[in-house]
């Protein structure tokens, strides 16, 4: 009898600590938001929050496109590269037009279809990565890293280096309205957020509810099994790559409309920030498990740790080294999860038979 | 039959081996002969790798002695096994590809003192000389990756021979070998013992005891059961040794009545990177409500062929499933819906999705099924989930525990059951036995017994006489690749499937 209630008690123990566990991206979001509220002045007041949600957005559209790719145990390193690029092609749109030389005329595409086309072009780039990594069986790592600078090149070559400025577009021309994405407000909320919780909605939509999410996490799991399965390996694969993309394009848009300007050197290094919130939120780099729930708090938790210690006045060194400190922590803390995790399955399996 | 003969190398006194939950030992004696080549034979799980780990240092016996040369030993590591000069070649080769001949028999132990650079002229020459031993003319300064398998064999030997070795105990040696260098390694063997030499030598393959054995020793569910000279025996007390004399169990139930042929293969061959025919010519019909079994050692062609059956792999030949015929072309996934089924046979790296719930497993092959337009209908996966679980009776305190968690037959149990949710016509499992425990053995067998109740063709592989004895209505053999027996298993005996298993060479 009293080795029992032992077991209970210990099991009971166990799963409090599990469940604070899962919980704790959350709650060093609030431990951070406490903090800063505590030492920054103004820091939770509504304009401050919304700035800083804002900023969140673009490093949530990237974070939010990757996860599918990390959950397949894979990564996406060119998204920065493919964000910089998607915003170039769409400043080079409207402040050039496309240039039919033989005729010596330029036609201004409206921003009503500047807007899918370098959402598609984003995607055709995360396919194209998708394509090589399944079709030559080139590892993630690799193919978008050279991806990454090709993409870059490619962005800087579009310019010869230089920035389109001033994309408020022309009314002569009938292209005019691109600023909106980045400075417009639909009931309250600039339009960036809505586009992020939006977005966070669709593909948490797709992890949950459709076959394709299962497939996966099937494959991030266990590639063999899943190839037995039935799952079309590659074909999910090709597409998680090009989700990845497609976001970045929208990421580059959103980021391009909020500077009225497109430089090719925008979203350098964005990616280590993606992969960072996502991390953060609780997916394995070693694939199968993670949720778009965590990726997004993952988003928040960097995004707020990065602005709050900027308003503190705490130096740009220091904030890197800080940061470099929670994602390693984080990392720690996911281990101990699995293992406690994996510990109460057993446990409760025990009891079962 | 009992061996009179005093010269006994190594001497291995009431060993028992308790792992938790089985005993894999069980106070066993056993000796090894001087200059003899002593074969060892039992069933998968009678317990042989199990006593030569312990005599190879690799584990420790719970209970028992070992006697070297008549001394008392413990023998505590390989590399102290290795000092006391017994060797042993695994059956998976252990060599590094990218290294020399020379770089990989002196790995971990070379020749290099201090900051001196490693004495590479020394480890050629004691190379050469080992396979001057061998007879082989192999460069000591050849990469590995340029030699063929039987070579690469040979080179595992010569690991063994450069530490002066009094013992060396081969794990199925020639299971990867071809004809010729099987020849070529009985006269090194040969060789050997007239050096003086004592061969420990494991294999499955009988006719191949015969002609290489003097001594040998025969082990049964963990138990000493038999010891003679290879001359005053026959294959067929070999294999009556093996098995034992009590009837196997049947979980079959007599006057089974099948449907129609819902699986044909005609003419399926299957040849692999290194351009050998890892499947022949393969001819077969499986009927529906039929249990087949499909019987052959490793490396017969088995998993192979479930390979071409499920699209994994190319060949030529034709499938047809109920007079569906099936194009080489089409994909896994299609073949799956148009009703095979396929329970695969390592369950940890092909089967399972570890960190996946038991129900996302059960589920995973049969989304397809459970579709409102593109969405999975959850209260339809719910219940089709609860259905599987009860009547496969897994034991799972909830549907969302990690399938980690399980016992292995309980895992094995959702890895059948990802395959039923499709709705196959026909079922294939592949050693669906392996690793997992005796009582859940029987649940396995009785559930593919219940399965072929409900119309389903069940085609499995095993490489244990015992099972395919258990649960077949019919038994192919395969050997090499080739289908060398179709008999009903009411016609079948042991040793002429034993015989068949090794015709195909």
């Amino acid at each position: 009898m009293m080795n029992m209630n032992n077991k209970k008690v210990s099991y009971n123990a166990n799963n409090i600590g599990l469940i604070l566990l899962k919980l704790r991206t959350f709650i060093a979001l609030f431990i951070i938001l406490g903090f800063f509220s505590f030492t920054v002045d103004g820091f939770l007041a509504p304009t401050s929050v919304i700035i800083m949600i804002k900023h969140i957005s673009i490093n949530a559209f990237l974070a939010l496109g990757i996860t599918f790719v990390i959950i397949t145990a894979g990564i996406d390193l060119s998204i920065g590269a493919t964000l910089g690029f998607c915003g170039m092609v769409a400043g080079y749109l409207i402040s050039k037009g496309l240039v039919i030389a033989p005729l010596g005329i330029a036609i201004f595409p409206s921003v009503w279809v500047v807007v899918p086309v370098v959402i598609i072009i984003g995607g055709l780039i995360g396919a194209l990565n998708g394509l090589i990594i399944t079709r030559y069986n080139v590892a993630p790592f690799i193919c978008t890293l050279g991806t990454m600078y090709i993409i870059r090149g490619a962005a800087m070559l579009l310019s010869g280096g230089e920035t389109f400025p001033a994309l408020q577009g022309n009314p002569e021309l009938g292209n005019t309205g691109f600023d909106i994405i980045g400075a417009g407000h639909f009931l309250g909320l600039p339009i960036a957020i809505w586009l992020m919780f939006i977005m966070a909605g669709i593909i948490a939509y797709i992890a949950k509810k459709l076959p394709f999410g299962r497939h996966v996490y099937a494959i991030g799991d266990n590639e063999k099994a899943a190839e037995l399965s039935g799952i079309k390996v590659n074909n999910v694969k090709v597409w998680v790559y090009t989700i990845a993309g497609l976001c970045a394009g929208v990421a580059g848009l959103v980021v391009t409309s909020q500077l009225v300007a497109s430089h090719p050197a925008t979203g350098t290094a964005f990616e280590m920030n993606a992969i960072a919130a996502v991390v953060l939120g609780g997916t394995s780099l070693a694939g199968g498990r993670g949720t778009i729930s965590g990726t997004l708090i993952g988003a928040f938790v960097i995004g707020i740790l990065a602005d709050g210690l900027v308003m503190m006045g705490v130096s740009e060194f220091w904030q890197m080294v800080i940061k470099g400190l929670v994602i390693i922590v984080a990392v720690i803390i996911d281990q101990m999860q699995n293992k406690l995790q994996y510990k109460a399955a057993i446990s409760s399996q025990k009891l079962a038979s | 039959m009992a061996v009179e003969n005093e010269d006994v190398i190594l001497k291995a006194e009431n060993i028992s081996m308790v792992f938790p939950g089985t005993k894999a030992l069980d106070q066993v004696d056993y000796q090894v002969y001087r200059g003899a080549v002593n074969v060892i034979i039992g069933e998968n799980g009678a317990g042989k790798s199990t006593l030569m780990k312990i005599i190879s240092g690799v584990q420790q016996p719970s209970e028992g002695q070992l006697y070297l040369k008549g001394e008392a030993i413990n023998i505590t590591s390989p590399r102290f096994a290795a000092q006391c000069g017994i060797g042993m070649v695994h059956q998976e080769l252990n060599l590094s590809e990218n290294l020399t001949v020379a770089e990989n028999i002196f790995l971990g132990r070379e020749k290099q003192t201090g900051l001196a650079p490693i004495d590479n002229q020394s480890q050629n020459q004691i190379t050469k000389e080992a396979m001057a031993r061998l007879k082989q003319d192999i460069d000591p300064t050849e990469l590995v990756a340029n030699l063929k398998v039987g070579q690469k064999q040979l080179v595992e030997i010569a690991k063994s021979l450069v530490g002066n070795v009094d013992i060396l105990i081969l794990d199925e040696p020639t299971s990867a070998l071809s004809k010729k260098e099987v020849k070529i390694l009985f006269d090194v063997i040969n060789d050997l013992t007239e050096q003086g030499v004592s061969i420990v030598y494991i294999s499955h393959r009988l006719e191949e005891l015969m002609e290489i054995g003097q001594y040998i020793t025969i082990l049964r569910d963990g138990k000493f059961q038999s010891e003679a000279l290879v001359e005053d025996i026959d294959v067929a007390w070999i294999v009556r040794e093996m098995l034992g004399s009590e009837p196997v169990t049947n979980f079959l139930k007599p006057d089974r009545s099948f449907g129609d042929v819902v699986l044909q293969a005609k003419g399926i061959t299957q040849i692999n990177e290194a351009e050998v025919k890892v499947v022949d010519d393969v001819s077969f019909s499986l009927r529906a409500g039929e249990v087949v079994g499909i019987y052959g050692l490793m490396g017969a062609g088995r998993t192979e062929l479930f390979e071409c059956l499920l699209g994994k792999a190319t060949y030529t030949g034709e499938f047809s499933l109920s007079d569906n015929i099936i194009s080489g072309k089409t994909s896994t996934p299609e073949r799956i819906k148009m009703g095979i089924g396929m329970v695969p046979e390592d369950r940890k790296k092909t089967g399972i999705f570890p960190i996946s719930s038991v129900s996302n497993n059960l589920t995973m092959s049969s989304l397809w099924k459970r579709l409102k337009g593109f969405v999975i209908a959850e209260s339809e996966e719910k219940e089709s989930v609860a259905q599987a679980i009860n009547e496969l009776s897994i034991k799972v305190s909830s549907p969302q525990v990690e399938i980690q968690a399980l016992s292995g037959g309980n895992q094995q149990k959702v890895v059948i059951g990802r395959s039923l949710l499709t709705g196959p016509k026909v079922l294939l499992l592949d050693e669906p036995t392996r690793g997992i425990d005796v009582g859940a053995k029987g649940d396995v067998f009785e559930m593919m017994v219940k399965l072929s109740e409900q119309g389903i063709g069940i085609l499995f592989s095993t490489s244990d006489l015992k099972e395919i004895m258990a649960v077949s209505d019919r038994i192919l053999v395969m050997s090499n690749g080739k289908m060398t027996a179709d008999v009903l298993r009411s016609e079948a005996d042991e040793s002429s499937l034993v015989f068949a298993s090794a015709q195909g060479f």
